[in-house]
């Protein structure tokens, strides 16, 4: 088993049974979908909608060196500095060089999940810079040194009576744990830093090929002021974010609220093309954005998969997610959670390495049913599973398939099943003499749920009898 | 080979394999957003009374005003309850005349500004593009609202608008902004839907976590 | 398949009888899952009996024991294979399959077609695919019947497996079936459409995060305060009784077929 599967395990089997944690998901995700549903009928057609949200991004996936040349095309002739990074430590090199470059001492950020997944804040960090988050959630995090929870609500799994001791310890100001009173010493603590800020790093939710602009959603208003106030902006941004055209908005920025936070749209909406241009008022004078491939092209190079690179980061299938729900999202271990997570990641990180996740799922398809861009989750679980069998691999999966090929003709064989059959029945009562204890070699169920026996007669053993 | 060169060469060899296109395939018309979109009414009447609704759920104020001496009149009275000392506003005709009818210190954006000038403001007052009923949008520009700040750093965010700059809905707001602007697009587009807020502590909603805790249209 | 006059019916209680004066006596192909085989035959023996009341002819092919879909699942698409091809040929001249469970159901209607896309047996695959039915969708969409004539007077709830809800897009027939038997109050559980925790070998392979959803569905099937949790699929009702008693939680599950037999 690998490391991350280990880890897995362990922190699942903590995780699960922890009422408390569970208590906190299940509020939380029990509000979000009361305004879920209700604006998802603020549509004419939620299906349709999804539907063509489908299209669009097959468009700009299957086509996206057409459109990624033509995003930076445009975006380039309003002066803005396009870099390419395939991988993480050159994404890392290019935004710690501009850093250095301008020398920065006190960069801003706002939300960025691929900015967690090149590990940009530690690196920054050791470099000498001080790094600040200004999304709330993601501020209590850094304060609390650990990664976001879930991709959207990044301190989900806090209360309020958490976070006033957070402050008061970190920052020695938390007059009482009353939301609005602790989100205005946050307000107070960032406003210091806009203005202090010589960088701000933002992430982006899409990238119009058309007109050469980034598109970020947000509620606080943080990456608003991240992109406003400091001299130099950088954004990083996957590749596969790239959108063909600014009318696609229309449809994706009302789809993602939905999906995100059961709004009709987020407070701002922002897209952004280049630097301060001649005539504006204000604005960086540099504006730098560095696309980020890191195993971006392995995915896409998985024409049966292709379609999770439309992923629009919305954490819809985390929340509808009853694995999720119960594990919790630090539980993954990386950086993207949940179905979309644990589909994308083996393709990001290796599959040996993290196919676990994929395992770790009934396949129930609450996921793929809530999609809005119709990524087909659980069936590529399966197929990664199925992918994985393909692999050189260790004793316990060896012991698997080799339980399977034995499997396959007591099944077929009327006579062998008829055995099994007999002979489960002695086996079971055997089994109960050591129920639920370590011998047990169904433990894994016995140790939790009780198990029927096995029916005096079977089926087959009465139709035989009665049947024609 | 540059970095960009290898990137793209890995992107073509990927898309080399074709995927199946489940759900059709083409880009969506305007005609096939609206459908799936929520309906606007036609009429003016409708859609400002839409947008009023919408402006009402998001906890913004909207007021119409008949005209520029009720305008400042409401800008007044709005300085002395909230007891302004400092406005930020830009080069525009209705921002700048009704701004400085309210006699304070008066910071002109582009005129280029102290940040931490701007930061002290009391209010920032800007106008806008256009506002799009279907949502209850504020759409602004670095170009035609006194740039980036503005509309975000002070703590009351008041937009002057006129009502032929109402529009039906996102895909209407889309058309403007390429109708506007499509030789040279301003380096910041936004859209407001309403004032800043968060849910990040238990999900419980919370106004002006980072931009303005209050946003005030007046439409004239 | 033999088409005349359901004359049966009028020789059978006005009751007993379903839908329709004319109706076409069937052939069904019953396919009873290993699970329900050996610890839930009384399920499978209340479709024999429901079928049968109906004027239907049940037979019973002698197929494998197993639809293949732990194999499959489980990512090791050779060794379900390895049980898929003799269920092939083993339904190859059967009119209608009905199945005793909402995965199989899915596994043999949805995924077989998948599993042998590519193969030799890829034609038959689907031609057997198309023939495969859950039981109650069975009933509703194929036989239009949703009158039973059976009784069942309890407060139940329903929960709706995730393949038969999601794979086989199976919301309606069981709570059509469940509104005509008399007696029955159905109320639903908010978490009706919420996953159990079963998923095969889900279940064993990862029990903490199992046992947490499935207690999460056992409270709330109590919310209900229901004294029946029906379902299609004996799997899942195994997890849920097997919580439920480990608890000394008072709740009882019982498939939707003997319901209906009843």
């Amino acid at each position: 088993m690998s490391a991350p599967a280990t880890h897995f395990n362990e922190d699942a089997r903590r995780v699960a049974p922890d009422t408390r944690h569970r208590g906190i998901i299940q509020t939380a995700m029990g509000k979000y979908e009361v305004v879920r549903d209700q604006r998802k009928l603020w549509f004419q057609d939620w299906q349709g909608a999804r539907n063509l949200a489908a299209r669009t991004k097959f468009e700009s996936v299957n086509h996206l060196d057409k459109h990624l040349a033509e995003f930076t095309r445009n975006i380039e002739a309003r002066g803005t500095k396009v870099h390419w990074a395939s991988n993480a430590e050159q994404a890392r090199n290019i935004i710690l060089g501009i850093l250095s470059d301008k020398q920065a001492k006190v960069i801003v950020k706002s939300k960025a999940m691929t900015s967690e997944e090149i590990h940009l804040n530690d690196a920054m960090e050791h470099a000498g810079y001080e790094v600040v988050e200004s999304d709330l959630g993601e501020y209590i995090v850094q304060l609390r040194k650990e990664p976001p929870y879930h991709l959207v609500f990044p301190a989900m799994h806090l209360t309020r009576g958490e976070i006033k001791d957070l402050f008061q310890e970190k920052l020695n100001d938390a007059p009482s744990d009353d939301p609005e009173a602790l989100t205005m010493v946050a307000r107070r603590a960032l406003r210091k830093k806009y203005l202090q800020a010589d960088v701000g790093i933002t992430g982006a939710n899409f990238a119009i090929a058309e007109t050469g602009m980034i598109s970020i959603t947000e509620n606080e208003g943080n990456a608003r002021l991240t992109a406003a106030v400091p001299k130099t902006m950088i954004t990083l941004v996957g590749i596969e974010k790239i959108l063909p055209r600014l009318e696609d908005l229309a449809l994706f920025l009302p789809m993602l609220a939905v999906m995100g936070t059961g709004q009709a749209l987020t407070c701002y909406n922002t897209m952004y093309g280049g630097p301060r241009q001649l005539g504006e008022a204000d604005g960086p004078e540099e504006y730098h954005v560095v696309l980020l491939d890191n195993h971006r092209t392995t995915l896409l190079a998985d024409a049966e998969q292709r379609d999770a690179l439309g992923c629009i980061r919305c954490g819809a299938c985390l929340n509808v997610c009853p694995i999720f729900r119960n594990v919790g999202g630090h539980t993954y271990g990386t950086v993207y959670g949940g179905p979309i997570g644990s589909v994308i990641t083996p393709h990001l990180r290796g599959l040996q390495q993290w196919k676990h996740l994929s395992y770790a799922s009934s396949l129930c398809g609450a996921c793929t049913e809530t999609c809005p861009v119709k990524i087909d989750l659980h069936h590529h679980l399966l197929q990664n599973r199925r992918n994985a069998s393909a692999l050189p691999t260790g004793k316990p999966s060896f012991f698997q398939k080799l339980a399977f090929k034995f499997f396959a003709p007591i099944a077929n064989k009327p006579a062998l099943w008829s055995l099994t059959t007999k002979l489960s029945r002695i086996g079971m009562k055997l089994r109960g003499l050591v129920n639920g204890s370590v011998v047990d070699p169904v433990q894994a169920w016995t140790k939790t749920r009780d198990l029927p026996p096995i029916a005096k007669q079977s089926f087959r053993e009465w139709w035989k009898e009665h049947g024609k | 080979m540059s970095e960009r060169e290898i990137i793209f060469a890995r992107i073509r060899e990927g898309l080399s394999i074709k995927a199946h296109a489940h759900y059709g395939d083409g880009l969506p018309t305007t005609e096939e957003h609206r459908g799936v979109m929520p309906p606007v009414g036609a009429s003016i009447e409708e859609q400002l009374a839409l947008f009023a609704k919408n402006a009402s759920d998001l906890k913004a104020t909207f007021k119409l005003v008949k005209d520029a001496s009720e305008l400042t009149a409401e800008l007044r009275a709005l300085r002395d309850t909230e007891k302004w000392q400092r406005v930020a506003t830009h080069k525009s005709p209705l921002a700048q005349t009704h701004s400085a009818a309210l006699g304070l210190a008066t910071l002109v954006a582009d005129d280029g500004y102290d940040k931490h000038d701007m930061e002290q403001c009391d209010v920032g007052i800007s106008e806008c593009d256009a506002l799009i009923a279907q949502t209850g949008t504020v759409l602004v520009t670095s170009r035609s609202a006194g740039g980036r700040a503005l509309s975000c750093l002070p703590p009351h965010h008041i937009v002057i608008a006129r009502r032929e700059q109402l529009v039906a809905d996102l895909p209407s707001a889309f058309a403007l902004v390429k109708r506007t602007y499509g030789v040279s697009y301003p380096s910041m587009i936004s859209f407001i839907t309403g004032p800043s807020r968060t849910g990040d502590i238990e999900r419980i909603l919370v106004l002006g976590a980072h931009g303005p805790k209050k946003l005030t249209i007046f439409c004239l | 398949m033999f088409i005349h006059a359901c004359l049966g019916e009028f020789f059978l209680s006005p009751n007993r009888c379903a839908f329709s004066k004319l109706s076409l006596v069937m052939t069904v192909s019953l396919f009873i899952p290993c699970f329900v085989d050996l610890m839930y035959p009384h399920v499978g023996i209340s479709m024999v009996r429901i079928f049968e009341r109906l004027g239907h002819k049940v037979v019973v092919p002698k197929t494998p024991a197993c639809c293949g879909q732990p194999a499959f699942n489980t990512g090791y698409w050779d060794e379900s294979r390895a049980i898929g091809v003799p269920m092939l040929e083993a339904l190859k001249d059967s009119d209608a399959v009905v199945i005793a469970s909402g995965s199989c159901g899915a596994m043999m209607s949805v995924f077989y077609p998948q599993l042998f896309a590519g193969t030799p047996h890829e034609a038959a695959a689907k031609s057997v695919a198309a023939k495969c039915h859950e039981f109650s969708s069975f009933l509703v969409n194929k036989l239009g019947v949703t009158d039973l004539g059976a009784k069942f007077p309890h407060k139940v709830t329903f929960h709706d497996g995730c393949h038969g809800l999601r794979e086989l897009n199976n919301k309606r027939p069981p709570r059509e079936l469940l509104a005509n038997v008399k007696g029955l109050e159905l109320v639903e559980m908010g978490a009706a459409e919420t996953c159990c925790g079963f998923g095969g070998t889900f279940s064993a392979k990862f029990p903490a995060i199992s046992t947490a959803m499935g207690d999460v569905k056992c409270a709330s099937a109590l919310e209900t305060k229901a004294d029946y949790i029906i379902s299609c699929d004996s799997s899942c009702l195994m997890q849920i009784q097997g919580l439920a008693d480990k608890q000394k939680k008072e709740i009882k599950t019982i498939h939707l077929a003997e319901v209906l037999a009843q």
